[in-house]
């Protein structure tokens, strides 16, 4: 394994000094990716740069705008958190299934999105709950969609020394649900073959669907907001028809490839599904 | 658990003592592969191809060499190749050359992940460093991954000196194809003649990895005076010795082999990997050298288990009995020829009395890892083709699957396809249990649940076994063996030998010894530890109480012959008697000390059989399938530790669930393996599985003293094709490739829903 240094900064600002100073200076957030990269050759660094020192980083924070969440926080501080798992189920769906209790204790819903894998548990919960990643570097404090992120397998918008400092989600309207849902073969260890967040706004009777947003993971080179689909649900009721016909939709978002963790013709049957199941559970989610 | 809770016959047998190992095991002390850090250790790191088929055209070492902290770098140069000699290992022979090439290849490499040369050095930093510095240069050649395009004419040639062994006749030109071998019995053409009906499937199975969570290990100390100690996990010392030994071109006895625990092996154990290129670089840099497997090299470069092509054809007459059967079976060999192919062709008619039948088995090199034994080598995939057929005909018939199976069972007499007549078997008695058993008694009621049910054989093996003892004063008996333990057998062999001197099993102290300290054993493989090492265990108590007799006679001054062993009582003449722990105490105040040894080679392991019910509910919108209850009945002979018998009975099945559902190989067109980890490799967890429920049935076998048979092996051959009956009942889809995957699955509901809504 490769020698490198460890700094562990505890401001934003010498975080981006630091990761700004050395070319292949690597942030290390709960380092469950970060790590194993490293052992196998796959990153190189010389400097890891550790931001769980960084307070605002670690920021948990839920109020009458929204949620904020630090990027370093990790995934049982998400699920522990009993308000956060009232008003933004799918992001407690996504926490509780990011690998074993290890893992969790450790790895951060921000570092799963700047990993930026396609399969990720977390995205489509964060696409579909209106997540905007607020984004520190060398240039000042951007803020980003988070459907806008990635940009490919491993890539996103993140310039060199840049760093997600927090995800801001919006607060959740009253009649409101949202729901993850992932396949895998087996029922643990696993990695999805596709990945659906939902997230419904139900009219006051709960019978019509007021807005909806739906995301994809792991049918396309990064995570898929399935814009079309949500939005042809404004206004239906919330019936099997209009279920069906968000699915239909969904399905001609996804870009799946044939590999190891499934078949495209599978991934594409199987989004469809998926998005149906996880766009009931949203609407029983707002409707309890 | 239904099973014998005790066996009234026996004191020892049939009870569930806590196993000696137990302790170590449970608290971490137990010494693994590489627990062992001899003074001094370097670490060593193999460079392996990256390529699935090439020609070595340079191997350049020196910079690796230079590189400060290196003190040794080997390549093929550095073992002995001896031409195609074939170096019998008891279960099983290999050809020195294969062996050499695959330990480190020589002009060619065949598989990616193919060994290439090894460097140590004092850090696995330092050592990973300098391998990166090894420079090959390659030319490349096509891949031939599949087997049927490898057995094609003009197939990409893996070796210019295979040449098929044609029906007992060696051919004149290199072919993948290594063996094509037949049996034959009866009249087939007659035979399907007289069939009311006929069924005819092709089948394909992956390949699959036992998956043991230890990977290869080995540490080797060359010293000066040019001995050998190698510390290994390995189903067998004797022949790791052997192998060692040839090697590295050094007499047997220059060479120790000491067994560590194994985190286990299920067959894939046996051959060597890194053995012989630790002690070749020990032998270069004078040190002990410890090499490890990652997880990717296990399964890119060690013993999976042949994917296959079948086609099998049955015909049934119009009272439900089995005609006839044909069977074209091909297995992948890997890199190297000698699959189990041999052994599925005498397994894949071996439930049923087929009086004409025919079995082609064809041998096949491909650009894969050089498979290896897997529980039941051979004998699961072609359970897997047979037993859905007959779930066919039964369906054709209307026919209960386990009446027709009843009705067509082998049995004592009963002669297989390759010429042995079966001697007393359990085959039928397994049926009856299962049809008795509440599994089978309850109704599945939910929607898209269906109950499967299969049979397996497994012939199981003697071979040679040494065991001795001696009498402690304080009457506990020390059981030395060569056999190592993967499976409770140092428990298993310690009640044994304490149901033979009537003592309890805490006191015999059982320990797994290495080859300068036990008479030759063969390899733990073929499910043969607990009935030939058992074997040598008894004939090790039946010499202790000869010689407790003597020391009785001499203490009693009486004649020896009116001393006589009775269950842990030495009894003499006029009522005077000693318990086994009163005349222990008197052993070295009265002569020598008690020792006895015992080598054995037994013949009559018995064959096991078993049969597993199997319900399953399908997502027919994923094509994802959950086990929902399994129960698997199985003749053992006698169950010598009933628990440690259904652990094997429930390993086997899971392992077989792993098999049928999701584990393969999953290749790109480069013949590079694209899952070789655990994350994409799926082999069952906890939760993907029920409580694996086991039904013990006891058939004695005749030809050992406790009526024991091999039990590890044959639990896993009926799973896959139970599950694929299974998802037939559930689904209406006749599942006829391994893995049953979700997308394979879905792809088969898919189109049969496709095809019903095109009739309408």
């Amino acid at each position: 394994m490769r020698d490198f240094e460890y700094e562990a900064p505890n401001s934003v600002a010498d975080a981006v000094a630091l990761l700004s100073r050395n070319g292949t200076a690597r942030p290390l957030a709960g380092g469950t990716d970060l790590i194993d990269q490293i052992r196998v050759g796959r990153l190189k660094p010389d400097l890891l740069v550790d931001l769980k020192k960084v307070p605002e980083l670690n920021v948990l924070e839920l109020s009458a705008s929204g949620l904020r969440l630090g990027a370093a926080v990790p995934c049982y501080k998400v699920y522990g958190h009993e308000g956060l798992v009232q008003a933004y189920a799918a992001l407690a769906d996504s926490a509780r299934i990011i690998g074993g209790i290890q893992i969790q204790s450790r790895g951060s819903i921000g570092g799963n999105l700047c990993n930026s894998g396609p399969a990720a548990d977390s995205t489509p919960s964060l696409i579909a709950l209106g997540a905007v990643a607020v984004i520190a570097g060398p240039e000042g404090t951007r803020e980003v969609p988070v459907e806008n992120f990635c940009t490919g397998p491993g890539k996103n918008v993140l310039a060199a020394g840049e760093i997600l400092v927090e995800l801001k989600f919006p607060a959740r309207p009253a009649i409101s649900g949202s729901h993850y849902v992932r396949f895998i073969p087996r029922n643990e260890m696993d990695i999805a073959v596709v990945g659906v967040g939902t997230a419904v706004v139900l009219d006051a009777k709960k019978e019509k669907i007021v807005s909806a947003r739906i995301a994809l993971g792991a049918v396309g080179p990064t995570p898929i907001f399935a814009k079309s689909a949500g939005d042809a649900l404004a206004g239906l009721p919330a019936d099997e028809t209009s279920l069906d016909k968000a699915a239909e939709l969904a399905r001609s978002h996804a870009t799946p490839i044939d590999d190891m963790r499934g078949t495209k013709e599978f991934r594409i049957h199987v989004t469809g599904v998926l998005v149906r199941r996880s766009l009931q559970a949203s609407i029983d989610r707002a409707r309890s | 658990m239904a099973s014998t809770t005790e066996n009234p016959k026996y004191k020892v047998i049939g009870t569930r003592p806590i196993r000696h190992d137990g302790v170590d095991k449970v608290t971490g002390r137990a010494k693994y592969g590489s627990d062992i850090h001899p003074t001094g250790m370097i670490y060593g790191v193999l460079v392996r191809s990256p390529h699935a088929h090439a020609k070595l055209k340079s191997v350049d070492t020196s910079a690796a060499a230079k590189l400060p902290g290196v003190r040794a770098v080997v390549t093929h140069k550095d073992l002995r190749e001896p031409g195609n000699t074939i170096l019998e290992l008891g279960e099983g022979a290999v050809n020195l050359k294969h062996l050499s090439n695959n330990c480190l290849a020589g002009d060619k490499v065949l598989y990616r992940g193919h060994p290439i040369a090894a460097v140590a050095a004092d850090s696995i930093h330092i050592a990973e460093e300098a391998a990166a510095l090894i420079k090959v240069e390659y030319e490349l050649l096509p891949p031939v991954m599949d087997i049927r395009e490898a057995m094609k004419p003009g197939a990409p040639l893996l070796h210019d000196d295979v040449f098929t062994d044609e029906l007992g006749t060696k051919s004149t030109t290199a072919s993948n194809v290594a063996r094509h071998f037949r049996f034959e019995q009866g009249d087939l053409e007659a035979g399907f003649k007289n069939a009311a009906h006929i069924v005819e499937r092709e089948f394909t199975t992956a390949t699959v990895h036992q998956g043991y969570i230890e990977p290869h290990n080995a540490t080797a100390l060359y010293t000066a005076d040019g001995h050998i100690t190698v510390w290994t996990s390995t189903q067998g010392i004797f022949t790791t010795r052997q192998q060692v030994a040839e090697l590295l071109d050094v007499a047997i006895s220059k060479v120790k082999v000491v067994p560590m625990e194994i985190g286990g092996g299920f067959g894939g154990k046996i051959r060597v990997y890194l053995e012989p290129v630790a002690a070749a670089l020990s032998r270069k840099s004078g040190l002990p050298v410890q090499l490890v497997m990652s997880r990717a090299d296990v399964f890119e470069s060690t013993g999976p288990t042949p994917g296959s092509y079948m086609k099998i054809k049955l015909g049934v007459d119009a009272s439900g009995k089995l005609v006839a059967g044909e069977a074209y079976i091909a297995f992948e060999a890997g890199g190297y020829p000698g699959s189990p192919v041999g052994a599925a062709a005498m397994c894949v008619f071996s439930c049923y009395e087929i009086p004409n039948a025919k079995v082609d088995g064809f041998d096949v090199c491909v650009n894969r890892p050089q498979t290896s034994a897997y529980r039941a080598p051979g004998a699961t995939q072609a359970a897997f083709a047979v037993e859905t057929l007959v779930d066919e005909l039964c369906e054709k018939l209307k026919l209960d699957p386990l009446e027709f199976r009843l009705k067509n069972a082998v049995k004592e007499g009963s002669r297989r396809v390759d010429g042995p007549v079966y001697p007393r078997i359990g085959m039928i008695e397994t049926l009856d249990a299962a049809k008795n058993s509440e599994h089978w008694k309850t109704p599945l009621t939910g929607k898209h649940q269906g109950r499967g049910v299969a049979t397996g054989f497994w012939f199981n093996a003697g071979l040679k076994s040494a065991a001795s003892a001696t009498v402690n004063p304080d009457g506990s008996v020390v059981l030395l063996e060569g056999s190592t333990d993967i499976g409770g057998s140092r428990a298993g062999l310690a009640m044994q030998l304490a149901e033979t001197l009537g003592i309890p099993a805490e006191q015999i102290v059982p320990r797994v010894v290495d080859t300068d300290s036990i008479g030759y054993t063969d390899v733990t493989g073929g499910s043969r530890v607990t009935f030939a090492t058992g074997h040598a265990a008894y004939q090790v108590g039946l010499e202790i109480q000869r010689q407790c007799c003597l020391r009785a006679a001499k203490i009693w001054e009486v004649e020896p012959a009116t001393v006589s062993y009775q269950e842990g009582t030495i009894v003499g003449p006029a009522g005077k008697q000693f318990t086994f722990k009163e005349l222990a105490a008197q052993i070295t105040k009265t002569g020598e000390a008690i020792v006895a040894y015992a080598a054995v080679d037994p013949h009559g392991c018995g064959g096991a059989f078993a049969t597993h019910v199997v319900d399953v509910e399908v997502d027919v919108d994923t094509g994802k399938v959950t086990v929902l209850r399994s129960t698997l009945v199985q003749d053992v002979g006698t169950a010598i530790h009933p628990a440690y018998v259904e652990g094997q009975m429930q390993g086997g099945v899971a392992q077989g669930i792993g098999w049928a559902l999701n584990e393969e190989y999953f290749y790109d067109a480069s013949g590079t393996m694209r899952n070789a980890s655990f994350l994409d490799y799926r082999m069952p967890t906890s939760y993907d599985l029920p409580l694996l429920d086991t039904i013990i049935v006891e058939v004695p076998n005749p030809g050992h003293p406790f009526g024991v048979r091999g039990v590890g092996e044959v639990p896993i051959v009926p799973p896959p094709a139970a599950l694929a009956n299974a998802i037939y009942h559930a689904t209406g889809v006749r599942m006829q490739t391994l893995p049953m995957s979700p997308p394979a699955v879905l792809k088969a509901i898919l189109a049969k829903a496709a095809a019903s809504n095109g009739k309408h």
